[in-house]
């Protein structure tokens, strides 16, 4: 069922970043910095714009999402729960032994995962060999792609990125999840990314620039990147990292540490207090 | 086996691909600009909407072929061997053999018959990297008809293959009715006074020195070890019994490929020496390819020294 009251998706990305600390919390460990930031994005994508069914997660015709930045999986779980691929009980067990939900997403552990990431750089070279096979079969899937912006230090990304082209993938949409944020501090300053805008026009990309936590920019984006016929699209959505609990905003060091009882029972207060509020 | 007709087994890959492309329409073809080279040439110039060229991007190239297994493609991604099992290990590693996904990684060109292009060139190590990762199959094929075999056969197996190839035209050595099976080596002779377990491009070097020790009056089989994981460990504690007297030869280094394989068998199973014959830890360099085979000691003159060496 398709989500398009705008409120009404904002109330699930509410639950979505719930589920993510409540995760994270659970297994004491995981990535909740950039899980926050791209679960607006992730909710809008399973919610409101992507063809799939939580019945049939190996439909040869659905959409296909890859969590390239898969340290992030915790968002990806936690949306897949809300939306009802498995019980949100299961969020609990996150990073746990012999849990379906691995560090890192894991396609062959997971309904609903749709392709195995987790090694930076990887995913959206999958993503262009889905988007080439739809293309070859006539599928009419749509493939999305969803990066770190730390992750494009990565050189597999560009090979990735001039393949897409060169194929005039209009079906694969990217979205780049621009927290600013990398472990070791601002991207400009460790990798030296800069003139990312420039970087991906050069590169034959349709591209537009969004604030990842607005849900009407994020539906008008994709709906422009479905709408654009012989190229590919690269969202770069603005992000903040660690975005919706307060602590943790535009803070590096919450990369990839769970909080502590207090943090996290503070994390679900705020959480819930913007449920009301809304 | 025919000595005076030499196919290098890439040709053969080449050949093979192009036809079976006729009958499975699944099956596409990725090759990262080497594809005068790889011979996938052959399969673009029939298939030019199922053949995808990636440019000089190795990592990307896997990664491609692993999104299109995931739709049930079946991807023969094709290299060299130091660039897809050694650039691109670590794709092949986590978006290919941790997912178990469907992908064909043909790479021609491996160990150090490649000559000229030299060190840089010469991949010795595929087969310990390839073998080590779980989900993987890995193959080394010897000749023509074998290989042709191969490449259709693998076609049929749900997982990663890494199937190695080579640059050097080498001998036919068996024929039209030969039946192979993957994960079962092939005994070639009844000889008794040792095993000479070989793979790839060493395999009719091999048979050529068990022909010379014959009229030396040493009577020795040659197994042909196409399949590299799963080994086949009946046949090496078959012939370690048999002959008590096991040498391995591989165009590969010693450490990692079939001679380590052998002994990680016997070692468990039934201990007995293991002659390793390979390159011994050591970086390649330019020549012609028989000139490195002589003097890297892979070729039949060095099986030869070797066992009469051992009869002292």
């Amino acid at each position: 069922m398709k989500i398009t009251n705008v409120e009404a998706l904002k109330r699930i990305a509410i639950e979505v970043r719930k589920g993510i600390i409540e995760a994270v919390y659970s297994a004491k460990s995981g990535h909740p910095g950039g899980a926050l930031s791209c679960a607006d994005i992730l909710t809008v994508l399973y919610f409101n714009q992507m063809n799939i069914d939580e019945k049939k997660p190996d439909d040869p015709n659905r959409d296909r999402l890859i969590l390239s930045k898969g340290h992030a999986s915790a968002a990806l779980y936690s949306v897949l729960a809300e939306k009802g691929y498995f019980s949100k009980e299961e969020l609990k067990n996150f990073r746990k032994l012999e849990s379906k939900l691995q560090g890192h997403p894991d396609m062959k552990k997971l309904p609903g995962v749709d392709m195995t990431t987790g090694s930076l750089g990887q995913g959206l070279s999958a993503g262009v060999g889905m988007a080439i096979a739809s293309k070859m079969d006539k599928a009419g899937c749509k493939i999305y792609c969803i990066l770190g912006d730390g992750e494009i230090e990565e050189g597999q990304v560009w090979e990735a990125l001039m393949a897409a082209s060169k194929n005039n993938l209009d079906n694969l949409c990217v979205i780049l999840d621009n927290n600013n944020l990398q472990i070791d501090g601002e991207i400009d300053k460790v990798g030296g990314m800069n003139n990312i805008t420039e970087k991906f026009l050069s590169f034959g990309f349709n591209v537009v620039n969004i604030n990842g936590h607005n849900m009407d920019e994020i539906i008008d984006a994709i709906t422009t990147a479905k709408q654009t016929k012989g190229k590919p699209t690269i969202i770069i959505a603005k992000t903040i990292k660690g975005k919706g609990v307060s602590f943790m905003e535009n803070k590096a060091s919450w990369h990839g540490k769970a909080p502590s009882k207090e943090e996290y029972e503070l994390a679900i207060e705020e959480l819930n207090k913007e449920m009301l509020e809304d | 086996m025919n000595e005076n007709i030499k196919i290098a087994t890439r040709q053969s890959y080449g050949e093979e691909l192009a036809k079976l492309g006729e009958e499975n329409k699944q099956i596409v073809v990725l090759d990262a600009d080497l594809s005068t080279a790889t011979k996938t040439e052959l399969f673009a110039k029939k298939f030019p909407d199922r053949f995808i060229n990636v440019g000089i991007a190795e990592q990307n190239l896997m990664g491609i072929a692993a999104g299109l297994s995931s739709f049930g493609k079946i991807p023969y991604a094709s290299t060299f061997a130091v660039f897809a099992a050694g650039r691109a290990y670590e794709q092949i590693r986590n978006s290919i053999a941790y997912p178990k996904l469907n992908v064909k990684i043909c790479a021609t060109h491996a160990g150090i018959t490649v000559g000229e292009d030299g060190a840089t060139h010469q991949m010795l190590e595929d087969l310990g990297l390839m073998r080590s990762l779980p989900n993987m199959t890995v193959m080394c094929t010897s000749d023509d008809i074998q290989t042709k075999w191969a490449v259709r056969e693998i076609s049929k197996i749900n997982g990663p293959v890494y199937l190695r190839l080579c640059r050097l035209a080498t001998p036919v050595i068996y024929d039209t009715s030969s039946k192979f099976e993957i994960g079962k080596a092939v005994q070639i002779g009844e000889g008794t006074d040792a095993a000479i377990l070989a793979t790839g491009v060493t395999v009719s070097e091999a048979i050529k020195a068990k022909e010379i020790l014959k009229e030396k009056g040493i009577d020795v089989r040659v197994i042909d070890f196409h399949t590299i994981k799963p080994i086949d460990r009946k046949m090496i504690i078959k012939c370690a019994k048999e002959t008590n007297r096991i040498i391995t030869v591989e165009d590969h280094s010693i450490i990692g490929g079939l001679g380590s394989s052998v002994c990680e068998v016997l070692s468990g199973e039934y201990p007995v020496k293991v002659e390793r014959m390979g390159i011994v830890d050591t970086f390649g360099e330019s020549g012609k390819a028989d000139e490195l085979m002589r003097k890297y000691k892979i070729d039949s003159t060095a099986i030869v020294e070797k066992i009469l060496e051992l009869d002292k």
